[in-house]
């Protein structure tokens, strides 16, 4: 961009034809019930060269998705263009009617968006669904967008690309669907490509191997990119520019390594400052000892579960196998695992919501019962669940006085005029303003309702509280307050947590010892600082080196590695014996690890790894 | 597999109750055929023959395993079996049901999708008003508005719908059906308007929907290859329920316009405790009831790629 600026007149004539989009002083405004605007997009201006691909970063409500959609010349319902220009091809597609973008939608400008299992229509095969486009624009013939279909199957590595495209969208995983995704952006060979949060909803291990694929792509067919996402470890890898929104405008916009390396704007500085640094050893919180008892606050043993019928002790769908977890009092134990591993299912365990078809859960060292009808008030009391959605999890017609004020009343904490100082309490432990004890839900922002939640579980006065991913649904900024907030709470009050995410740095950071759960077993569990040192369980190292770096360059050489390679797309499922890891595990020994159960390896400070392999072979 | 259980089951107890509860009506069958002035001999003779005096489980199962051979029994009233009754009947109600569905469901449907696909515009608020105006309104109002209309001020139509249909002329038969036709279809396509457009309008909203539009595909290939696929399900669903009362519905709309159709014949045999024939047609109706509900299952398992190809 700024060298576009730059650039003379003589070569200014060739550079604008290869501009391929370009936003001048772009205003987009929401039309509100009462007919009233307020403007979402305040003036954008940047340019998109061919070939090169440009990143809009910025948290929720920065207007970023919005700003992307405009070179489709669409808007969400709700919103309009209320100013300046987005051209296409030198086009401005604001003022064309919908006729008239019909043609240039999937042809010149494709859009991949965030969910592709919700992009996917679950009714129409794969395949017709990505040749969609360019066969009804008569762009290619049917058998023409088939042959590019195939060759970009190839090109993104999907598994059996031949077959692929005659099945349904939920026959394939979510990774393969986004990479599906992909090529029913290319089918049509367009000029840009606007891609929003595409890797956002992956796992970490999978989302490596999509970014890798698409910037393969991208390259290879020489298309532009508008790379929407929040995340800027992904930009690194991905963008060759960065224009940073906030709140409708750009604060700041350059090459990407000099926004990486050199941010000038505070805004900037804030994000980057805000990046979790990278797991390693040396960040666990190591939380005080002084509400240690002789017995673990809460504590699973050789605990199986799942769901549907049980049937001689296993039930339908087995999701836990022989699970073994204690959280000591006034300490945070952090479950780590990507999605689909059980990690939501053990926390149902331990509140009671599931009970498990084998071993115990204990209380205090008192084993409880395993329905949660059987549990006595004071029992319930005691283990305190925080969801990750606050807006499900909070009932919108009750204001957040009832909110808190029930559980303070159901479990006897308080009668009558008490509850109500009850309540102020409670809001001043979460730091939101008295006042909010008359507000509704809906008047409040994600991290405030996400607060509400959080004093909701507190109001019980808990032992233990189960916090399911609480910080992931949140912005950067505001998910870091959270958990300064949780750590304030962990020293003052002496409750114990389990903190449950997919996000391993955020567990690093907090806390005291870590259980990394794959497919429904514990791979290694331990103190943090010693599960994130040598010696790993070896999807241990796979978890840590997939956490992207804010590094250029990275993803290439992460790529190469021997650990990304066991990253490739084989199904995760719980095994009924073995070690469900080993059809991806570079160090398996054949005939052993399927078969055989692997032993508990037990190191200094209650480190396991549950592995075949010696200490000695894994470091 | 399961659903064809459950029907079974469901049919066996409305058997049941269908049996017993004529059973619990006082009266008593022999009495009836012979009428007042029987001697006590001549009932009990005819209690025997008729199998009355045996334990109430023999007379179900007798009576169960008749009608699953297609024997439903002799008509008290009238002394002829009743399958011979309703032979004469069950084409003109099929007629007037089939004709119903075959005029009424397309229709409804259209104007359904049509108000999906405008949601919001002048077309889209008067269909909805008139619709809801129709579900508030019961069949006799509104047939009643019919014949006022058309029998007395514009003086076409029958106000009274007998006699055969053998040997008319086109417009003769329209002029016959064309009442009842009409008053049925007003009743279903209320319904039928307002899931239709609800079901698409959902599916018109979903993400999948809006990546169409981002990828230039047109409003109608949108609508019909994107969202009615999707919307099918609970479509099919709704146009059964109201298939399954038109069979069963109609009786109001057959009486009003005496149509010689089963449900008059069912009202009939109410009036002359009849309870053979009531018997017999409940469990008709039911078994109808009951199949059209089971297809309507297979329809929506056969729409939905995620039961038809599990992983």
């Amino acid at each position: 961009m700024s060298e576009l600026s730059d650039s003379n007149m003589a070569t200014n004539q060739h550079t604008s034809d290869d501009i391929v989009f370009e936003a001048k002083d772009l205003k987009i405004n929401a039309v509100r019930d009462d007919r009233s605007e307020l403007p979402i997009v305040k003036g954008v201006s940047f340019k998109v060269k061919r070939g090169e691909v440009v990143a809009l970063i910025g948290e929720s409500g920065s207007g970023k998705t919005t700003i992307s959609l405009s070179a489709l010349g669409y808007c969400k319902p709700g919103l309009k263009f209320a100013g300046g220009q987005a051209l296409l091809l030198r086009e401005d597609v604001t003022s064309k009617s919908v006729a008239e973008l019909r043609p240039i939608r999937g042809e010149k400008v494709a859009y991949l968006a965030q969910s592709a299992a919700a992009t996917f229509n679950p009714s129409i095969l794969i395949n017709e669904q990505v040749t969609e486009a360019p066969v009804l624009h008569g762009s290619k013939t049917q058998e023409e967008a088939d042959k590019k279909a195939l060759a970009l199957y190839k090109a993104l590595e999907l598994p059996d690309p031949e077959n692929i495209g005659s099945r349904y969208p939920h026959q394939v995983s979510g990774g393969q669907l986004q990479r599906l995704m992909a090529a029913m952006a290319l089918c049509g060979d367009p000029d840009l490509l606007v891609l929003d949060e595409p890797t956002t909803a992956l796992d970490v291990t999978t989302q490596i191997e999509v970014l890798k694929a698409f910037k393969h792509v991208i390259k290879e067919e020489g298309a532009a990119a508008i790379y929407v996402t929040h995340d800027l470890a992904v930009v690194a890898q991905i963008a060759d520019h960065i224009v940073v929104l906030y709140n409708g405008e750009v604060k700041e916009a350059g090459p990407t390594d000099v926004i990486i390396n050199n941010p000038v704007h505070p805004y900037t500085k804030r994000l980057m400052a805000a990046i979790k640094p990278l797991p390693e050893a040396g960040q666990g919180e190591t939380s005080s000892d002084e509400h240690l008892r002789a017995d673990a606050a809460l504590e699973v043993r050789t605990v199986d579960a799942g769901y549907g019928r049980v049937r001689n002790g296993k039930p339908a769908v087995q999701v836990l196998r022989d699970v073994n977890v204690a959280i000591q009092r006034g300490k945070t134990v952090g479950v780590i695992g990507e999605s689909g591993c059980g990690k939501s299912t053990l926390a149902r365990v331990m509140a009671g919501l599931l009970p498990p078809s084998a071993g115990d859960v204990l209380l205090d060292g008192d084993v409880l019962p395993a329905s949660i009808r059987a549990r006595s008030v004071d029992q319930l009391r005691k283990v305190q669940f925080v969801y990750q959605m606050a807006d499900t999890a909070l009932n919108p017609r009750q204001r957040i006085k009832d909110i808190l004020g029930r559980p303070v009343e159901f479990y006897g904490i308080a009668k009558g005029r008490d509850i109500k100082k009850r309540v102020d309490e409670l809001l001043e432990l979460v730091e939101l303003p008295l006042q909010f004890a008359e507000r509704y839900p809906h008047e409040l922002s994600g991290g405030q309702k996400q607060r509400v939640n959080l004093a909701r579980a507190l109001a019980a006065n808990p032992e233990v509280v189960l916090c399911d991913e609480v910080t992931s649904a949140l912005d950067t900024i505001v998910g870091a307050n959270v958990l300064e907030l949780l750590k304030r709470l962990r020293r003052e009050l002496g409750v114990s947590f389990v903190f449950i995410s997919h996000d391993l740095s955020t567990v690093a950071s907090f806390a005291d010892e870590v259980v990394v759960l794959y497919a429904g077993r514990v791979a290694e569990q331990g103190p943090t600082d010693r599960v994130l040192a040598p010696p790993y369980h070896p999807y241990t190292r796979l978890l840590i080196s997939s956490v992207p770096e804010t590094r250029i360059g990275w993803l290439e050489e992460s790529a190469q590695s021997k650990e990304a390679l066991s990253a490739a797309q084989v199904e995760v499922k719980l095994t009924d014996k073995g070690c469900p890891f080993h059809n991806r595990c570079p160090m398996a020994i054949e005939g052993t690890c399927a078969e055989i159960d692997p032993p508990r390896r037990i190191g200094k400070n209650g480190h396991v790894i549950e592995c075949h392999l010696e200490f000695d072979g894994l470091s | 597999m399961r659903r064809l259980a459950v029907g079974l089951i469901t049919v066996l107890a409305v058997s049941i109750i269908i049996f017993f509860g004529t059973k619990v009506l006082p009266g008593d069958a022999a009495q009836i055929r012979l009428g007042q002035s029987a001697t006590p001999e001549n009932i009990a003779a005819m209690r025997a023959r008729l199998g009355l005096d045996q334990p109430m489980i023999v007379q179900y199962w007798t009576w169960l395993k008749n009608f699953v051979t297609g024997n439903l029994g002799v008509s008290l009233a009238a002394d002829v079996p009743i399958t011979e009754l309703i032979g004469d009947r069950y084409k003109n109600t099929i007629i007037v049901s089939g004709l119903t569905a075959l005029i009424g469901v397309p229709i409804s449907l259209m104007l359904g999708i049509l108000g999906a696909m405008f949601p919001g515009s002048l077309y889209d608020r008067v269909l909805t008003f008139v619709s809801v105006s129709l579900v508030a309104a019961p069949e006799f109002f509104t047939a009643t508005l019919l014949v006022l209309l058309f029998v007395f001020a514009l003086d076409i139509g029958n106000a009274v719908v007998v006699g055969s249909i053998d040997g008319k002329g086109i417009w003769e038969l329209i002029k016959h059906f064309a009442l009842p036709i009409t008053t049925l279809c007003f009743v279903i396509a209320s319904q039928l308007i307002r899931m239709s457009r609800a079901a698409v309008l959902n599916v018109m909203s979903s993400p999948y929907v809006e990546m169409a539009i981002l990828k230039g595909v047109p409003r109608k290939r949108i609508i019909f290859r994107h969202a009615l696929l999707n919307a099918l399900g609970p479509i099919v669903n709704v146009v059964a329920l109201n298939l399954a009362y038109l069979v069963t519905g109609v009786i109001v709309v057959e009486v009003y316009f005496g149509y010689p159709g089963l449900a008059t014949l069912i009202v009939q045999g109410v009036q002359t405790r009849d309870f053979v024939l009531i018997q017999g047609l409940g469990m008709l109706f039911c078994l109808v009831y009951v199949i059209l509900m089971l297809i309507a299952d297979i329809a929506a398992f056969a729409s939905n790629p995620r039961l038809r190809h599990p992983k």
